[in-house]
């Protein structure tokens, strides 16, 4: 099976400075990986790299097993649609055609039915055409979810997509990724909540100053090492009656 | 929006109509006649030679500035944009005034053949810059440089001025107006401000795709570069053209989409047309205005709209305040 997303060896300078080196893992078809690592690590910058809005110094990011950097535009929004963390609203444009511009390169008709379902999904049927000013801050980032839904791609990258969500709004993020990784899709998302990654996610990959130091299942990946060497945290990941957790103290 | 764009243009018909028909010269109703019947004859170079060329130029000029408005506000989500905002109008204005000072303005056309250099030259500028830079805010930047390099270069074009009539004609070129303008006029007008509106209606799906930022647009498969390169010389074509033939004309650019946004829910790409027709009706009322008021010295186009758009403007910044949170 080819893999929605692989990273080859991958290295990023930007302004002169490494921002990313020797970075490989891939992302399979049905699977929601997560990235992690703290502020600084080059989250964002291999979540851009992957879908080819930054230019690699070194190795290959591929989609559907081509390199980025060979793909158009186009090819490349058929293959993988980004979320961006907190993009500005320019205007106070309905949920409903928010979310129907996941359709780009659909007929407007086509777009508007996706966006309207997808709407329904993350649970704003109602909201549609309230304009997404207007809401708050929870229903304006599942609108932006439910557009990076209408893009119907292959691989779905989202940039801390839980940033400043309540708890239960988190979850049921989470959840709405679990639902498309279930029908196939591909998932990468970078996250802050390490108890959140670990339960949401099949894989983790953490960053640490532009290096990878741990790819793999969430409890094979958030060691007490990786804890220390990547957040500066003494911890481990803890079985609860309710699901994981990564309890952790700052490191002394 | 098939009957917004109905009704505007109805509007915009109607605003025609009457500027022909209404002037100074009260003409009478056999004089009317006289002037559908015989297109040659006294009153009807009135209406057919002098009134009808300049209300159509006000059109123009109206929906020029009123699209290219429209797309510099959705290029650069900014709802304070105008078509001046990137400096085009600021260096078609130059081009317009050294022309003047350089005592061109006797040959016919020259004046406006370097105000729409200047404002290709800009455009160019822009356009360059657009592919460049990434963010709106370091374009506007350049174009405020652009614009203040602009008005002291003109200001130096009055300050060298060989003669005070020359330094006259120049202030009374850049205070805007569409007295006196002929169909030859408007003809070489409209080439610019057609290639420019192609130009703008085919960034429209870009600019409506540039609402959620420049990231999402690009990952959603947007060719950036060319996209920006486009929008902006479409609208530097457009400004190009409107100062080629009214000097220039503040407000209805700031003003039109924003009076049009609201009954296209906000959408970028559907307020251009709107936009446009806005500008004109807003245009063509105003010289109308222009015209009737009893002053000594007629009224400046470019003065009534400043005039009479900064206190709408105000008006509707206020009820439009609320969605420019972002």
């Amino acid at each position: 099976m080819t893999a929605a997303l692989e990273f080859d060896r991958l290295g990023v300078r930007l302004a002169g400075r490494v921002v990313l080196t020797e970075i490989s893992f891939a992302v399979q078809p049905g699977e929601i990986m997560g990235v992690l690592g703290a502020n600084g690590s080059g989250k964002t910058t291999l979540l851009r790299a992957a879908l080819g809005l930054v230019g690699l110094a070194d190795g290959e990011a591929r989609l559907g097993g081509r390199p980025v950097r060979t793909l158009s535009a186009s090819q490349r929004a058929a293959l993988a649609g980004y979320l961006p963390q907190n993009p500005p609203v320019g205007w106070n444009m309905p949920a409903l055609d928010i979310a129907a511009l996941g359709g780009a390169n659909l007929a407007s008709d086509e777009a508007r039915r996706r966006a309207r379902l997808e709407l329904a999904e993350v649970g704003l049927g109602d909201l549609a055409d309230r304009g997404v000013l207007d809401m708050s801050g929870g229903e304006r980032a599942r609108v932006l979810i439910a557009r990076l839904l209408v893009t119907g791609a292959p691989l779905l990258v989202a940039d801390e997509p839980a940033a400043g969500l309540d708890p239960n709004a988190q979850f049921r993020v989470m959840e709405m990724f679990a639902a498309r990784a279930a029908s196939g899709v591909a998932v990468l998302l970078s996250l802050h909540d390490l108890t959140l990654a670990a339960r949401g996610c099949d894989r983790l990959a953490v960053l640490s100053e532009g290096r990878l130091v741990a790819v793999g299942r969430p409890k094979d990946a958030l060691t007490p090492q990786v804890l220390g060497d990547a957040f500066g945290l003494d911890g481990a990941l803890i079985d609860s009656p309710s699901g994981t957790v990564v309890a952790a103290r700052r490191r002394a | 929006m098939r009957w917004l764009l109905l009704f505007l243009g109805g509007v915009l018909a109607l605003a025609l109509g009457v500027s022909a028909l209404v002037g100074e010269l009260p003409l009478t109703v056999s004089q009317y006649r006289e002037a559908f019947r015989h297109l040659g004859s006294g009153p009807g170079e009135i209406l057919w030679q002098i009134r009808a060329p300049r209300a159509v130029a006000a059109a123009v000029v109206g929906a020029a500035l009123g699209l290219a408005g429209a797309v510099m506000q959705g290029l650069l989500r900014n709802p304070l944009a105008d078509p001046g905002v990137l400096g085009v109008s600021a260096l078609a204005g130059l081009g317009a005034a050294a022309a003047i000072a350089a005592g061109l303005a006797t040959m016919p056309g020259l004046v406006e053949a370097a105000a729409l250099a200047g404002a290709m030259i800009g455009g160019a500028l822009v356009a360059l810059l657009a592919i460049r830079l990434r963010t709106p805010e370091t374009l506007i930047l350049f174009g405020v440089a652009i614009s203040s390099a602009s008005g002291a270069l003109t200001a130096l074009v009055f300050n060298l001025s060989p003669s005070p009539v020359a330094t006259s004609e120049v202030l009374n070129w850049l205070l805007g107006s569409v007295e006196n303008r002929d169909w030859r006029d408007i003809g070489l007008a409209l080439i610019p401000a057609c290639a420019g509106t192609g130009l703008c209606a085919y960034s429209a799906v870009g600019l409506r795709m540039l609402v959620l930022g420049e990231e999402t647009a690009a990952s959603s498969g947007l060719p950036m570069a060319r996209f920006r390169a486009c929008a902006v010389a479409g609208a530097a074509l457009l400004t190009g053209a409107a100062v080629a033939l009214a000097g220039i004309i503040g407000f209805v650019g700031l003003a039109a989409p924003h009076l049009t946004r609201g009954s296209v829910s906000d959408d970028p790409a559907r307020t251009l047309a709107p936009s446009a027709f806005a500008g004109a009706i807003l245009l063509v009322v105003a010289d109308l205005f222009a015209r009737l008021v009893p002053t000594d010295e007629e009224l400046k186009l470019g003065v009534v709209t400043a005039m009479v758009g900064a206190p709408l403007f105000a008006l509707v910044a206020w009820r439009a305040a609320r969605s420019w949170r972002r």
